[in-house]
């Protein structure tokens, strides 16, 4: 006798986005679409999802492969970890995408997670959201009649909530080409189980040839209920000759967008989590400033 | 309400009704008799049921058997052939990488795709290759050494 853990669930591969939109549109929010499914089969079988039909979308093709150009990367949303770890491509034009990507979970997760599906899922503890805001991604989409660009800084609104409509699926991230003398760093402290992040940070420097800061994008995952910016941080570097001090300071605001939010749990308090986002914040602004030189 | 499914299970198509939400794991072990592949915390944490779908290493406790639908499966009993063990499998007995074994066809199973995908790891490549799997016992000394060995008999080779 073998125990089913999840709820019953009419399943469908379609074969084009549109198929898949149309598919999404006759449940009328009953339904999920499957990418990888290392997140979303784990909440079926704890019956914390039970949605009436899945979508797999592994039969779509247009949401598959990694295209390089003069402007940037244009990423599949079926991309998996491993293809991002693994891609030249994604190496050379983001090499931040491609080492978040090597820390995700364990080689059989990367095996068969998306990028699309981490970010559409909006995990407050996964690593691909706080990168994709730090590389001013822009989120592709489409539905059955339309499809439209959707700026990462709007694409990530509550804990397991984004911007994407019932009906519309995400097709494609697209990173835009970083200007000269960029560094970028990721790190986070990874939950030992799983690997999720307790906290993670990542940061995109870019430095001017008198070694001021010219832009800076900081973003921080694992600490609030969602991934967000730390502006108020980004401010305190750019116009900055990046010292051991003025990244420390910077670095102590870096809670600034979470506060009063931070997650809590039985991994780390709240508490934690806001003096590891300093913590975190200033050794991956420090590296990504390092990388820049 | 069942569906049809075709999969190729070591090297053998079989087509089978499923429930849509038994897990491959499940299909494996329940439909296919194929015991060899374990469930061990049915979670995505411990990597006893890892197979290899469609030629990569999956936890197979993480996926529907309707997914596999189409594809094909490899498993800890298709790794031998005319009665020979493949490397790796001999790597672990030879250098006795486990004590109880429970997570022994796991451990092999990712430990094929960690040197399909680099040849010669380094020691400090290998623990990290295989942090998706969990020993009980703790008895991952042995298991590394075993993959060590099963590296230097292929030569640095696929």
């Amino acid at each position: 006798m073998v125990t089913m853990t999840s709820a019953p669930f009419e399943y469908m591969r379609p074969k084009t986005v549109a198929e898949a939109s149309r598919l999404l549109s006759k449940y009328g929010g009953g339904a999920k679409l499957l990418a990888g499914g290392h997140s979303l089969v784990p909440l079926m079988k704890l019956r914390l999802a039970s949605p009436q039909a899945l979508i797999d979308l592994s039969g779509v093709g247009e949401l598959k492969g990694i295209n390089s150009s003069a402007s940037g990367l244009s990423i599949g949303a079926m991309t998996t970890y491993h293809e991002l770890e693994s891609s030249v491509e994604v190496q050379r034009a983001a090499p931040l995408l491609a080492d978040a990507a090597s820390q995700v979970a364990d080689a059989q997760v990367r095996n068969f997670g998306t990028i699309g599906g981490a970010v559409s899922h909006s995990d407050p503890s996964a690593d691909l959201p706080a990168v994709v805001l730090a590389l001013d991604a822009v989120m592709k989409t489409a539905t059955q009649r339309a499809g439209r660009d959707i700026p990462v800084e709007r694409f990530f609104k509550d804990f397991l909530t984004t911007a994407l409509r019932q009906n519309e699926v995400l097709t494609r991230i697209e990173v835009p080409k970083l200007p000269a003398n960029t560094g970028t760093s990721y790190i986070k402290q990874s939950n030992k189980a799983s690997h999720y992040a307790v906290v993670g940070v990542a940061a995109v420097i870019t430095l001017g040839a008198d070694g001021v800061c010219e832009r800076a994008r900081v973003a921080i995952t694992g600490a609030g209920p969602y991934a967000v910016r730390a502006k108020r941080t980004e401010r305190m570097l750019v116009g900055k000759k990046l010292a051991p001090n003025v990244i420390r300071n910077a670095a102590k605001r870096a809670g600034a967008e979470i506060s009063g939010s931070f997650n809590e749990d039985v991994h780390a308090s709240a508490g934690y989590r806001e003096a590891m986002t300093q913590v975190f914040a200033e050794r991956a602004i420090t590296a990504a400033v390092a990388n820049a030189r | 309400m069942p569906t049809t499914i075709t999969v190729t299970v070591n090297g053998t198509t079989r087509t089978n009704e499923v429930d849509e939400r038994l897990l491959l794991v499940q299909y494996l072990r329940e439909v296919q008799n194929l015991t060899g592949t374990h469930i061990g915390c049915d979670t995505s944490n411990c990597g006893a049921c890892t197979v290899h779908l469609n030629g990569k290493a999956v936890k197979s406790c993480t996926v529907f058997a309707v997914q596999a639908d189409g594809g094909t499966v490899k498993t800890v009993e298709g790794l031998a052939s005319n009665g020979v063990m493949h490397p790796m499998q001999a790597a672990f007995k030879e250098k006795h990488g486990l004590q109880c074994g429970f997570c022994t066809p796991g451990m092999i199973m990712t430990s094929i795709e960690l040197l399909e995908r680099n040849p010669n790891p380094s020691e400090a490549e290998i623990r990290r290759g295989i942090r998706g799997n969990l020993c009980r016992c703790t008895g991952y000394h042995n298991i590394v050494e075993a993959v060590k060995f099963a590296a230097a008999g292929t030569g640095g080779k696929k």
